[in-house]
């Protein structure tokens, strides 16, 4: 177990501080450069509903003041970095008066709940076949059937997503189309309304399982020529132990560590995959949000969605740099 | 020399040995290549033998399936409309002719100016060093943990209407991390290597070094990386658009999904509106899967199989 050396610490916070504040500032600065005016989008809308908008000279004025944007840019700028800090994001306009924050925070567990549970089995199924495909004993059908399904991996969820759908939802019509839960059903925690998640979100977890195990195989394959060949599987092979315990206790723990690097490195494409699995599937999560808010053009929304985003990314991806010492003794933090 | 007739087993091991002295010649290579340049030549000899004047709205009936299966309304595929028609009457032969070479353009065009930057950069923070290396280090660091399509979100729904190009080029502003990464790290160890120093010694120039000593050893990963990057721009373009974002004139691959998702094509059972589309897409990223893995091989002797 290696100290993690301060130097380190500073240079990866260092890292962790810069992606959140270029992220936050990118997402601030290209809505201000557009021609778009949110205040003429807010009147556009009222003057659709109504009809008609008399003196609408003082609207937009004091639509502007509402939305804070006849201030000065860089006081815009230090209000909006603030607000990020505590999660505060202004209020969404097409969804008046609710605040950005709260609708995160109703869409994210959906995207939390659905995001951990494919990663995990993903990650589980992916590093044991890609072992398999490696190992001299694992059956013929084996080696043969997953190179096959190999293919998969290199397609994005959406499109796996659409075909399911099809099969499974609007064919066969096992499992529903779109919505994380039954209309039938009162959320809580009451048996129904677990069994309907779980039932709605087969199909958008299955997609995004079956294009990404093949990412963790292939990873999982290379690192497992390399330990094969390696003194200490030999000497387990001599000493007569049995194959499936060289395979899981030697091979795979060794093997398995580096994966848990490109898990970090992977986690902000596996995010963006998922909320547009999320908008297919109409699943309640960020993607909804999301896409709901590039229909209505609700910056704030737009803009909370991405930075709550980034700021996960960018979070595990420092997390995982952090443990990494603690799970794989090998390796020793330099100071960069 | 022999003119005896080889065995059977001598022929194999013969083509086998010679496969070896040429590893670019990798089958998963060739079919991968394959499979791009026929969406390529569908796209050229589309236009010539095809009517591109198809895919505008009202062209020909609205939701006609393809030749051989019957739609909803008891319509059968008709010769004009050999792979059906969408909800707003476009061919989808000439919609997938003009779509998917326009998919592949963004993907390649994306990735060229990223990969350039990559290379510049990289080479530049391996070379150099110092505050140099610190400052691209730490960039590279940074955006590649920003998933690109967020910002592009921000981005295209604050302009509204993009051209491909301008799609392209947006996207290229996020994959050039990655190899500048990967290529600052091959250069940091080539930097040691005798034969780099060798150059320096006999007096090379450092442009000399950079891109006659060093670069034709980076190929392998340099083709890695590029396809890397066309599959994440092409994924990340066909996610804008399946939001509904992209260039909204021109017809691409997710874009005519999007349009297919929100007409309820799943549930008219009008599967080949998103089905052709999703095939496509399949293609180009088996293609790109299989270059991909054949790249490894090339780069990466112990992969190849002996058997």
């Amino acid at each position: 177990m290696g100290r993690i050396p301060r130097a380190y610490l500073i240079n990866r916070l260092t890292t962790l501080v810069l992606t959140i504040l270029i992220a936050a500032t990118i997402i601030w600065i290209i809505p201000r450069l557009s021609p778009v005016d949110p205040a003429e989008i807010a009147l556009g809308r009222m003057a659709a509903g109504a009809g008609s908008v008399a003196n609408s000279e003082e609207i937009l004025a004091q639509l502007r003041a509402n939305m804070g944007i006849d201030q000065p840019l860089i006081v815009q700028y230090l209000k909006y970095i603030s607000g990020a800090l505590m999660f505060d994001f202004g209020l969404s306009t097409a969804a008046f008066p609710t605040p950005v924050s709260t609708l995160i925070l109703n869409a994210l567990p959906w995207t939390l709940g659905l995001m951990i549970l494919s990663l995990i089995i993903t990650f589980f199924i992916g590093n044991l076949l890609g072992a398999l495909m490696v190992w001299d004993r694992s059956p013929k059908l084996v080696r043969v059937a997953i190179p096959a399904a190999m293919v998969f991996t290199s397609i994005p969820p959406i499109l796996s997503g659409l075909l399911l759908m099809w099969v499974f939802a609007a064919k066969l019509q096992w499992f529903p189309l779109t919505g994380a839960y039954s209309i039938f059903v009162e959320p809580g925690w009451t048996w129904d309304f677990v069994t309907s998640v779980l039932h709605h979100g087969f199909l958008p977890a299955l997609s995004i399982v079956i294009v990404t195990f093949g990412f963790w195989a292939l990873g999982m394959r290379g690192l497992m020529i390399t330990v094969q060949g390696e003194d200490y599987v030999k000497l387990a092979e001599a000493k007569g132990l049995r194959p499936r315990y060289i395979l899981y206790r030697y091979m795979i723990r060794n093997a398995i560590l580096p994966q848990i690097t490109a898990f970090a490195l992977k986690i902000g494409l596996l995010i963006a995959g998922q909320v547009l699995v999320e908008r297919i599937f109409a699943y309640n999560g960020m993607g909804k949000l999301l896409y709901d808010a590039i229909l209505n053009q609700d910056f704030p929304v737009i803009q909370g969605v991405s930075y709550v985003i980034i700021l996960m990314t960018a979070l595990s991806v420092f997390l995982v740099d952090l443990l990494y010492p603690f799970i794989d003794p090998r390796i020793r933090h330099e100071a960069a | 020399m022999t003119d005896t007739p080889l065995t059977r087993a001598e022929k194999r091991q013969a083509k086998r040995i010679r496969r070896f002295d040429n590893p670019w010649l990798n089958p998963k290579l060739i079919w991968g290549a394959g499979l791009l340049i026929a969406i390529v030549a569908m796209g050229l000899l589309g236009r010539v033998f095809w009517d591109p004047d198809l895919v505008f709205t009202g062209s020909a009936q609205l939701k006609l399936p393809p030749l051989g299966f019957e739609n909803l309304r008891g319509q059968s595929g008709i010769m004009s409309n050999p792979l059906g028609t969408d909800g707003g009457g476009r061919d989808m032969l000439a919609l997938i002719i003009i779509g998917a070479p326009n998919t592949l353009f963004v993907g390649l065009l994306a990735s060229l100016i990223g990969m350039s930057i990559g290379i510049f950069l990289g080479f530049s923070a391996g070379f150099v060093g110092g505050r140099t290396d610190d400052v691209i280090r730490v960039l590279a660091d940074v955006m590649i943990t920003i998933p690109p399509l967020l910002i592009l979100v921000v981005f295209q729904t604050a302009y509204g209407d993009v051209s491909l190009t301008m799609m392209a080029l947006l996207i290229a502003g996020f994959v050039w991390q990655s190899p500048t990464r990967l290529i600052r790290a091959q250069v940091l160890s080539m930097k040691q290597s005798g034969y780099v120093q060798m150059a320096q010694l006999s007096g090379a120039s450092t442009g000399h070094i950079m891109f006659r000593e060093m670069l034709p050893n980076l190929v392998p990963y340099l083709f890695g990386s590029f396809i890397a990057s066309v599959t994440t721009s092409i994924v990340t373009a066909v996610g804008l658009e399946v939001l509904g974002l992209g260039p909204q004139r021109i017809p691409t691959l997710g874009r005519t999904i999007y349009e297919a998702i929100n007409a309820g094509a799943l549930i008219q059972n009008l599967w080949w509106w998103w089905g052709i589309p999703t095939l496509l897409l399949g293609i180009i990223f088996i293609g790109l899967l299989l270059i991909n893995l054949g790249l490894d091989e090339v780069s990466n002797p112990r992969l190849r199989r002996l058997s």
